[in-house]
This record gives structure tokens, sequence and C-alpha cells, in this order.
């Protein structure tokens, strides 16, 4: 058993050490001089040089890797020259907005789209069925851009009802002026995180449905929505949280131009702003952690399957 | 399992719990030509391609050309357009224009040309990428676990950022803008060839073609590869409505196409910073992205109900 979770660990390990390799070559193999483009548009020769000093990029490609490595797993993710400090510190001010934000869209879906999941499934072919099963197509079609704007357009210019701009750190004010600001950007995620939880939620509880326990369950007289809950939700929990850890990198993604969209100063906003000034280490740093954050949830999960279906043994 | 949500497809069922996919045949292409979704999705989107075709006699003028004397126009105005050799036409602002004088309508309607390309050419590059990865992985077990391992590690890296940074760090045109979004779709592609491959490789009839010395790349081409069209058509529409809605932000983001390539995103990201004097000029783009995107994923269900065995079983949508 520990065997197995050691493997799982091994594996993860693979992957993440790979993902480096593509990160780091995504940059070195670019058209250009690495150490001119590290150091940015304003960067003196001296600059250069002691950068192409400090990783070592007179060396071959496998050796400037495993420098880059070495600095990476000492948390070293390079310098951004646009704001005058370690990337690993930048990414660290900007993750608090981004963290809360898909906080809070995680809650929201999961409390949205589950029941909206097993409610299409119990009346599996119906108008109930087909209109959730709908909706989940238009939210898979809607780009989240999208989507933000009519909201800042109904809700926040038309309605006047939520800010749609900005951002107030929790420990500033009342967590309720953070949550007021976090609303519209959690909510206009979570439409398109529940097209696709939903969507699976439904699968598998109709699935689920036609098992003969359920058959059982309903015959020794127990309340539909103990059956629906009890039985078919809990045996399908499986498929349901691996689409939930999968959904992360959409997620992640999302995260990304919803902050755009409503002026919050997360790692997305980060990263829109790096590119326009063309902070390389910056959009690095951030793919490096968004991956790591990625593999490491998704390990989580993998290891939490115990929980959810006791047959599962690490 | 399901792989990466990094863009907005619906997830696919994986087919090795299923049976081997059949192939074409006429029957089942009727049965597709009947389907309500793959019909509603088909027109609309020949609807949008009929738009981005006939762009020159739709009243369109050139969708670059700003004019100084017409910035900001509201939806609906009629007036003058002044083309860049001086001329004065009279034009019809139908959504107006931006804050440089350019007319709206006309790069919705050159947009939408850029978006079918961007869309179809991502499709082609990363079906026949992942194809080609997911055969020599499940058919070559030494290399499975290898390549397997790089699917996996791609799919972790979220696919907005992976292209985002590939875009930014390789510049050019086009062609950087489709290889950075197809490599994201790759590994779904790969898982879903993989698993066709490895859910007909020890079938009879394989069997028999490899003890009848079949050379290797007949039996993949003639006996494995078939098995996966049907699945491959299905996931090549929903990597299409996909890579449109990428293509989409990252000019909205103002990282995609140069800039004299009229696109959705662009026209969107121009609108952004007057979001609260004139939101058409971000609705209107949005409505068209929608309108095509959903077409896309309207048709891929529609194929996937009639083409994928394991959603034919049940009442599907």
């Amino acid at each position: 058993m520990l065997m197995l979770t050691l493997r799982r660990l091994l594996g993860t390990a693979t992957v993440f050490l790979l993902v480096a390799v593509l990160v780091f070559l995504m940059l070195r193999l670019a058209p250009g001089d690495p150490a001119v483009l590290l150091v940015g548009d304003h960067g003196t020769p001296e600059d250069v040089a002691q950068v192409r000093a400090y990783l070592k990029l007179d060396e071959p490609l496998p050796t400037q890797f495993l420098v880059w490595l070495g600095n990476v797993l000492q948390g070293d993710l390079g310098r951004s020259f646009y704001h005058h400090q370690p990337v690993s510190q930048v990414l660290l001010d900007r993750v608090g907005p981004t963290f809360a934000l898909a906080m809070v869209t995680l809650l929201l879906t999961v409390c949205v789209a589950i029941p909206l999941g097993v409610l299409a499934a119990w009346r599996h072919g119906t108008w109930l069925d087909r209109s959730v099963l709908g909706l989940s197509v238009l939210g898979f079609s809607l780009p989240s851009f999208v989507l933000g704007y009519l909201l800042i357009w109904l809700v926040g210019l038309k309605a006047g009802l939520l800010p749609t701009q900005g951002y107030e750190r929790l420990g500033t004010g009342s967590p309720w002026t953070t949550l007021r600001y976090l609303i519209l950007p959690a909510v206009t995620l979570t439409i398109v995180y529940t097209a696709l939880i939903a969507r699976v939620t439904r699968a598998t509880v109709s699935e689920a449905l036609t098992e003969d326990y359920v058959r059982t369950a309903r015959s020794k007289g127990l309340t539909e929505l103990r059956v629906l809950f009890r039985h078919a939700l809990a045996n399908s929990a499986v498929p349901i949280v691996t689409v939930v850890a999968i959904g992360i990198g959409m997620l992640i993604s999302g995260v990304v131009v919803t902050e755009t969209v409503y002026a919050i100063p997360g790692l997305g906003l980060l990263t829109v702003d790096a590119v326009q000034a063309r902070d390389y280490p910056v959009i690095q740093g951030v793919t490096l952690f968004f991956s790591a954050v990625y593999v490491l949830v998704n390990l989580l999960v993998d290891i939490s399957y115990v929980l959810f279906d006791p047959r599962i043994r690490y | 399992m399901t792989p990466a949500r990094t863009s907005i497809t619906p997830p696919q069922d994986d087919p090795v719990k299923s049976p081997a996919p059949r192939a074409l045949n006429r029957s089942l292409l009727r049965r597709v030509v009947r389907n309500t979704l793959v019909r509603i999705g088909v027109g609309a989107l020949l609807a949008v391609m009929a738009l981005g075709l006939c762009a020159p006699w739709l009243g369109t003028v050139d969708p670059n050309t700003g004019d100084f004397m017409n910035i900001n126009v509201v939806p609906g105005t009629s007036g003058e357009f002044t083309l860049f050799s001086g001329e004065s036409v009279p034009h019809i602002y139908w959504m107006g224009s931006d804050s440089i004088g350019r007319d709206i309508y006309s790069r919705l309607l050159y947009g939408t040309r850029v978006s079918l390309a961007i869309g179809a050419q991502v499709a082609i590059v990363a079906v026949l990428a992942g194809t080609l990865i997911g055969i020599l992985s499940g058919y070559f077990r030494q290399l499975d676990g290898p390549l397997m391992r790089l699917m996996d590690a791609v799919m972790a890296i979220p696919g907005i950022l992976m292209a985002v940074a590939l875009v930014s760090f390789w510049r050019g045109g086009m062609a950087t803008v489709v290889f950075s979004i197809a490599i994201t779709e790759i590994p779904r592609v790969a898982r879903l060839v993989r698993s066709v491959v490895l859910s007909v490789r020890d079938e009879a009839y394989v069997e028999a073609a490899r003890t009848l010395d079949t050379p290797t790349h007949k039996i993949l081409w003639f006996h494995i590869l078939p098995n996966a069209i049907a699945p491959l058509i299905v996931q090549a529409t929903f990597i299409c409505a996909a890579a449109i809605l990428v293509e989409a932000t990252l000019s909205f983001l103002g990282i995609g196409l140069p800039a004299d390539v009229p696109t959705w995103g662009s026209v969107m990201a121009g609108g952004r910073v007057q979001f609260t004097e004139r939101p058409d000029v971000v609705l209107f783009p949005g409505l068209f992205l929608a309108v095509t995107v959903l077409a896309i994923n309207l048709l891929g269900d529609g194929l996937r109900d009639t083409l994928d065995p394991k959603f034919n079983k049940r009442a599907g949508p």
C-alpha cells in the first residue's frame, strides 16, 4: 500500500520535472539571446553579462537546465526587471486575490453544479435535463471575458448593485467588502466551470441510477432524496472529484482572463501586465507556479480517493 | 481519465471502456445528417462562414483603414467613410466605429475569416500530431511510458498560460499562434488515439494481419487507424471551438496576431477602455464569438451522439 503511494509520488515528481523542462525550453529556445530577453528592454550590457554568467548561458543546454532547476528548487525564479524584485516575491504579493477568487468560485461551483447535475440525472430525458445540458453547452461556448463584460454591464452598470473593478485586500477593510468585489468575477467563472462539472455529474449519476443498489434502496422505502444523494451521488464521487481537479486547469486559465476584466490585482493581471512589459522572468515564473499547483492538486485528489471509495486502498 | 480542461470543450469519455467505434458507413452518415444538433450546428456555421466569405459584398469597407473624421461613431449612424485613397463613399456604420475611426462591422466580418481559419488550422495540426503520438505510444509499448508522461506534463501547464508564454516569447504571426494553441490540445488527441489503438491492437483481425507479415505501417494505416476516425472527427470539432475561444482571448489580452489582422478579440480589446460609454464595442464581437463557438460545439455534440456508440445506448440530449 505504501509502495503505491510512493509510486504515485514518483510519477508526480517525473511529471513536474518534465513540466520544468518544457517551461525552461519555451524561453531558452525562443528566437533571440535569452540573457537579453531576461534583462528586458532597458538592461545594460553589464546586466546582460551578469545574467549570462549567473545562469551559465555559455554552457550547453543540459547544464543550463540543471543550474536553472537548482535555482527554482531553492525558490529563486529569477528577477523581475519591471518590478525590481525577485519573481518569487512578486508572486507571493499577488497570490492572495487569486487564491480568494479561486476558492469562492470552487465553493460556488460545487454548490450549484452538483445539485444541478443530480437533478438532470434524476429527470433524465425530460425538459429539465435538456435545459441543464443546453445551459452547459452555452457555458462552454461563452468565453469568460464576454460573460464578464455582460455581467458588468447588467449588474454593475445598469443595476449598480456591485463594484465591477478592483479589489480590496483581506485585512484592510471588512471581509464583506472583499467579498463584494469577488462576487461578480466568481459568478463569471462559476458559470463556465459549472458547465463542465454539471455535465459530468449528470453522466455519472444517471449511470449510477440504473444500478441494482439504487433499486434496492428504493424498494426498501428510502426517500428519493436519500437515494439520490446517499446512494447514487456517493457512488459517483470519484469521477466528479476527478473532474473538479482537472477543471483546476481551466479555472486557472479562466482566472487569468477574469482578473483582467475585473481589474483584480492577482496573478492573472500580473501575467497580462508582464506580457505588455515583456517581463519574461515573471511570465515564466507564473507558468511554472500554476503548473505546480495543478500537478499538486491532482496528486492530492488521487490520494483522497480513499476517502470517497473505501474499495480503493493505497 | 478525462483530459486537462485547459480550454473550453466538453469532456470526452474514455473510449477504452466502450467497444471499438464503428467505421463510417452510409447508414451512419444518414443518421448524422438527420441529427437535430448537427443540423442546427451546421446551419449556423454555414451562415457564419458565408458572412466571412462574402464580407467584401456586404457593405463593408477596408477593416484596417481609420477615418479620422468619424471616430467613436455610435451604431446605426449613416454617413461617409473616407477611404485610404482619400475618396469618400457613403457608408452605414451598423455597429459604429472605434477610437481611430475603423468600421467595427467591417472588422467583425473580416475577423470571421481569421477565427475560422485559426480554428481549422489548430484542429488539423493538433489531430495530426496527436494521432502520430497516440499511435506510437499505443502500438509500440516501449514508447508508451515516456510519451504519455510528456503528454501529462503538457496538460499540467494551463492552456491559456502556455499559449500566452509561447506567443510572447516566440513572437511571430499566424504560425506561432496556431502552434501555441495546438500544442495544448495535442495530449487529448494523443490519449484518445492511444486508447483506441490499445482497444483494437490485440483483436483477431490485427493478429491475423500480423501473422500474414503485413508491414507495420499497413497494419496501423488500414486496420487500426480507421477505428479512430469517428472519435477524431468529434474531437476535432471541439478543438476547433476551443481554438477560436483561445485565439480571441489572446487577441483580447493584446498578444495574439499582428495588429493589421482584424480579429474579434482585438476589437474587444479596443472596446475595453471605453466599456462604460460603449458596451456595444465589446458585446457585438462577443456575440459573434459566442454564436460561432456554440454552433461548432452543437455540431460536435450531435456528431458524438451519432458517432460514439457509448452515447447511443441511452437516449442522449
